[in-house]
Parts: structure tokens; C-alpha cells; sequence
């Protein structure tokens, strides 16, 4: 029972704290294109891979009483941060799934920006094409975040340390 | 680029009254045997079973989400840059949008591990009367339009017209899937809506004094979210045909002789199924097999099918996993003790089981929410404008229940069924 919800409060434990949605979304689906067992179901927006059922599941989370969602305001825009609660790490307790490899990559791709990480997660959606027709997709529907090739190397060099 | 027919032709509709075909292009798509086979598939899958009038299809939404971009490009006609191109592309890509969509397709999709969005993209770049159509404006126009069904098409305004917070497809499947259920709610403004739309960057943006028809629009989203589309019993319908697919797939796994060929499965419980396959799925297909399948030896395959066939569905309690996860595991084992397969018969289904997309404001570079264009130029986002709309962006929108038999349970008179009904509290 609830064995996703389980996945994601693992990845949010590990992880500490994750800041914004945008960069939940995109952890959990880099880590799924990393064949980690997650079953949400992706599809592209305009800012990327966006799951409708992760948004739902995180907002059961924290519903529950399982997962913390503090929003703050930035001016313009809310900024929500999540974190696991003691009920939370209760109730993982109930899983014995083991996901060993797990902590190392949600570290590294925690610490990265969500603006790389929706450059990450726009290629790995891509993965079918070449890398060139990769970056020119790159280049044509996220023409408004104007990334370098320099950034798009970088996420290239990520990816292959991730193990994608 | 656009053969107009001899004489404009018309499809009757309950919703749009007329659906409006002046092209040739669209003529033909409509009768490709793959739009055909929409007629074939139900727009709300177990619905019917809770709501006898819908049984509408896939194919007359389709032709409503077509005819509501087309009119759409009437009005964006006067504006400067929206050419033929955009026309031609957006009601091919509104028409086609759903094409890839298999019968019953959210449990489907799940239990054998497929994407209709994937089915879409093979439909309509394959070997196909589709592709072939399409082929005839130009060698990659198929590939734009998947790609505008996809959203990963540089164009978003177009992409905009079938897929954002207020597209095309949404405001179809709202009134029609209310018509046909017969429900009052799930009613709103879309003359209106469409006359306050504008073109914006890179989607539609809606003027600021058309607010209170989206107000009303994102009201239906709603209600008929909590009255059809999550309706607790059309769920405990859908958790049934979803444990149907997965005991016919692990019995088949098990390498268990059907007294009937399965032979429409049998790509499907191996994963790998071609276009060619998957085309001749439909509602029709798989109520046989679940009609014939209520013959077969296996106990609990042909008791979930004699209940989906005959509407004999599951009970269900509100349930809450933090406060009753001891209960659950103690059912669970009291199930096994009663000899009642808990896979099978005792389910927590949960809202994230059936995501659907409330409207959310959300943060920056979520998703983009709905923007208001005001009169001097600027956009703001809708809820910071509509108390109506904050009010419901903020409600508590999700829920758990557990679904289970209980005729199983009240015929019992064992110590494993008495313990079942007190942890259920029913009798």
C-alpha cells in the first residue's frame, strides 16, 4: 500500500530538503530515467518534464502529515521548500524497499540549480534523438532560457557522471 | 496548401450543435480507419457504470476539440502573424490529439506499462492512412503536428490552443462530458471565452474583462472533478478492471491455459506491443474477453469479471493510511486467514491513482498558469486577480479510500470475517 508515496518521501529524506516544485519534479525524473523504480508519469511542459501524479502524490504527502511544504514569498512568486517529518520517517519504516545507490545521486543533483536541472531533464526526455538534434530541440523550444553550449555540455558531463 | 471542399460538410452535435469541415485534409483524416476506430472507445471509460448516459466516444470529442480550435482561428484570423500554417497545424494537431488512446487507457496504461502519447506519436508518424494524409502537405508535416500534440513543438501558441491551463481539449471534454452524464454543473461561457482570447508570446492570454467566464470555467473544472470524474464508484469500477488486467496477465505469466485464446493480450502481457496491435484494441475487444473470461477455471479471474460485467463492484470506506496503517495490516492478514486474496480484493485507491490537473498557480516556472492581459498591456496571473479562483486553489483536494467485497465479507461466519467486519464496520 502507498509504496510510490514511500519512494518519494525516500528521495525527499535523502535529499533533506528540496527546494521549489520545479526542482522535485525534475529530481524524481532524472532519477526515474535512471531506471529508480518510480512510477509517476511525465509529460512535457513548458518548462520541461512536469508530472501531474507526483504533484497530487506531494500534496497527499504533505496532507498526511508525512511531508513538510513551507511556502515563502519571493515578490512576484511563492517558493515552496518540502522536507520529510518525524511521521514521515515513521512511516518509511514500514517499507523495506532498498534503493542503495539512491543517496550519492540525490545529492549531486540536489545541489544542482533547478534552471540546469530542467536542462538535464529536456535532454534526457529527448534521449531517442542524437545529440545534435538534441541540442538544436534544445535550442528551439527553450529558446527563451537561452542556454550555452557550454551549459548544455555541462549537463552532458553530469548525465554521463550520473550514470545516465 | 488548403483544398477547400465543393461544399462545406457538417457533423450534428450536442454539444457545438455543428462541427464545421471545410477542408480537405480534415474530410480525410476523419476517415482514416485510425480516427474510425475512436468511435470505438469510450471519452470516460467506467463511467458509464455510474453515469448510464456516458457513453459518448473519443472520436466525437475529437471532433469537438477540432471544431473549437477552428473557430479559434477565425478570430485569431485578424491578427498579424497568424498564418495559414499555424490554422492548418493546430486543427490537425486538435483533431488528432487523442488518437493514440486505447480502450479503458488509464488502467491499461498502467498495469502493462504503455503511454498514449507514445501511441499518438506511432499513429500518426507510422505506416498509417493518417501519416499517409498528413504526408500530402508536406514529408515532415506529420512530424509537426506530433510534435504540437507532444508540446515539444517550438510554436507554443499553437501548442497552447490543444495543451495549457485553458486549452481547447479541456474546454470540450468539460460541457460534453457533463451533456452526457446529464449533470447541471460543468456548464460555462465558452462563446465568451473564445471572444476574450488573445494571442500572447507563447500562449493564449485571456482579456482582463473575460475573468469571470474563466471564473466559471475553472469552477466546472472543479465540480466535475469531485462529481464525475473522481466519483467514488466509477472508482471502485476502475480498480476492478484494473486487478482484471493484472490476474489475466500474471496467469498468463504462470503460464495458466485459457479456454479462450487470449490472442489480443498477448503482446500486451509481454510489453511489447506493435501499432499493429494496438489498433485493433477497442471497448468492444476487451468487454468480450471480459465477457468470456467469466467462464474460466481461475476463481478470482472470473469473479472480477462476472462483477465488472454486472456491476457487482467493491465497497469502499474513506480511509487514512497514517491513522490506520495498523488496521491495514491486520486486514491484510485477516484477508489472507478468510482465503480472500488481499491483491485482489482489498485496495487503497488514492486521488494520485487518477491525477487530474486542478488549476494551480503554482510557483515560477512550474507550469504557466492562466494569465489575465490588462488594459495596459500587462499579464497577471489569474488567481491573484479572482478571489473565486484563489479560494478553490487552496482547498485540501486530496483523499484516500479502500476498496474491498463485501458480500465476501458478510457471507462469512468465520473468525477472520467477524474480525474483517468490526475493522470495516460493516455487518
Amino acid at each position: 500500500m502507498l509504496e510510490d508515496h514511500a519512494k518519494v518521501i525516500a528521495v525527499l529524506k535523502e535529499a533533506g530538503e528540496v527546494i521549489g516544485r520545479k526542482k522535485l519534479q525534475k529530481i524524481i525524473y532524472i532519477c526515474k530515467k535512471l531506471q529508480f523504480p518510480f512510477n509517476e508519469k511525465y509529460q512535457f511542459h513548458f518548462y520541461g518534464p512536469y508530472s501531474e501524479e507526483l504533484t497530487l502524490r506531494v500534496e497527499e504527502l504533505c496532507n498526511l502529515g508525512l511531508v513538510t511544504e513551507v511556502k515563502e514569498s519571493k515578490g512576484n512568486y511563492y517558493q515552496y521548500k518540502y522536507a520529510v517529518t518525524e511521521e514521515g520517517n515513521e512511516f518509511l519504516g514500514h517499507y523495506d524497499f532498498e534503493l542503495p545507490d539512491l543517496r550519492q545521486c540525490i545529492s549531486e543533483i540536489n545541489s544542482q540549480s533547478s534552471r540546469f536541472l530542467e536542462l538535464v531533464s529536456t535532454i534526457l526526455f529527448f534521449d531517442r534523438l542524437t545529440k545534435e538534434e538534441v541540442v538544436e530541440k534544445v535550442h528551439t523550444i527553450k529558446r527563451k532560457q537561452n542556454y550555452s553550449e557550454d551549459e548544455i555540455e555541462q549537463a552532458y558531463a553530469f548525465m554521463e557522471k550520473l550514470g545516465c | 496548401m488548403l483544398e477547400r471542399l465543393n461544399e462545406e460538410k457538417v457533423f450534428k452535435d450536442p454539444v457545438h450543435r455543428y462541427i464545421h469541415v471545410r477542408y480537405r485534409l480534415i474530410w480525410d483524416l476523419i476517415g482514416t480507419k485510425e480516427f474510425q476506430r475512436l468511435r470505438r472507445v469510450r471519452q470516460l471509460g467506467t463511467t458509464y457504470l455510474t453515469f448510464h448516459g456516458a457513453e459518448h466516444s473519443r472520436f466525437s470529442h475529437s471532433l469537438g476539440v477540432y471544431e473549437i480550435v477552428r473557430r479559434i482561428n477565425e478570430i485569431f484570423s485578424q491578427y498579424e502573424g497568424w498564418d495559414e500554417k499555424n490554422r492548418l497545424l493546430s486543427m490537425c494537431a486538435a483533431l488528432l490529439h487523442d488518437v493514440g488512446h486505447g480502450p479503458f487507457s488509464h488502467s491499461f496504461e498502467k498495469v502493462f506499462n504503455l503511454d498514449h502519447e507514445d501511441f499518438t506519436r506511432m499513429v500518426i508518424l507510422g505506416d498509417t492512412e493518417i501519416n499517409k494524409v498528413l504526408r500530402r502537405v508536406s514529408d515532415d508535416f506529420p512530424l509537426q503536428v506530433a510534435d504540437v500534440i507532444a508540446k515539444t513543438h517550438d510554436n507554443k501558441l499553437v501548442v497552447s490552443l490543444i495543451s495549457s491551463q485553458i486549452d481547447a481539449d479541456r474546454m470540450d471534454y468539460l460541457l460534453r462530458d457533463a451533456y452526457f452524464t446529464g449533470v447541471s454543473y460543468g456548464q460555462f461561457d465558452i462563446e465568451r471565452i473564445l471572444r476574450v482570447m488573445r494571442p500572447g508570446d507563447d500562449q493564449i492570454v485571456i482579456k482582463q474583462s473575460g475573468m469571470h467566464a474563466v471564473e466559471d470555467y475553472i469552477m466546472s473544472r472543479y465540480q466535475m472533478y469531485w462529481q464525475i470524474y473522481f466519483h467514488p464508484v466509477t472508482r471502485s469500477a476502475e480498480v476492478i478492471l484494473s486487478k482484471i488486467l493484472h490476474r489475466a496477465k500474471v496467469l498468463f505469466e504462470q503460464g495458466y491455459h485459457f479456454q479462450h485464446d487470449p490472442i489480443h493480450f498477448y503482446s500486451l502481457f509481454k510489453e511489447n506491443i506493435s501499432l499493429e496491435d494496438f489498433l485493433k484494441l477497442d471497448d468492444s475487444v476487451v468487454m468480450f474477453y471480459f465477457q468470456i473470461w467469466q467462464e474460466e477455471q481461475d476463481h478470482i479471474l472470473s469473479d472480477l469479471c462476472e462483477r465488472f460485467m454486472n456491476r457487482r463492484l467493491f465497497k469502499y470506506i474513506e480511509f487514512n493510511p497514517m491513522q490506520q496503517m495498523n488496521a491495514w495490516r491486520e486486514l491484510h492478514d485477516s484477508f489472507h486467514e478468510a482465503g480472500i486474496d488481499p491483491d485482489y480484493y482489498l485496495v487503497v485507491d488514492s486521488s494520485s491513482d487518477l491525477p487530474y490537473d486542478f488549476y494551480r498557480p503554482g510557483e515560477e516556472e512550474e507550469r504557466l498558469p492562466i494569465h489575465l492581459l490588462k488594459p495596459g498591456g500587462d499579464l497577471r496571473e489569474l488567481s491573484r486577480e479572482s478571489d473565486v479562483v484563489e479560494a478553490i486553489s487552496g482547498k485540501k483536494r486530496t483523499d484516500h479510500k479502500l476498496y474491498f467485497p463485501a458480500d465476501f465479507i458478510l457471507e462469512g461466519n468465520t473468525d477472520a470475517t467477524r474480525r474483517i467486519k468490526s475493522l470495516l464496520q460493516i455487518d
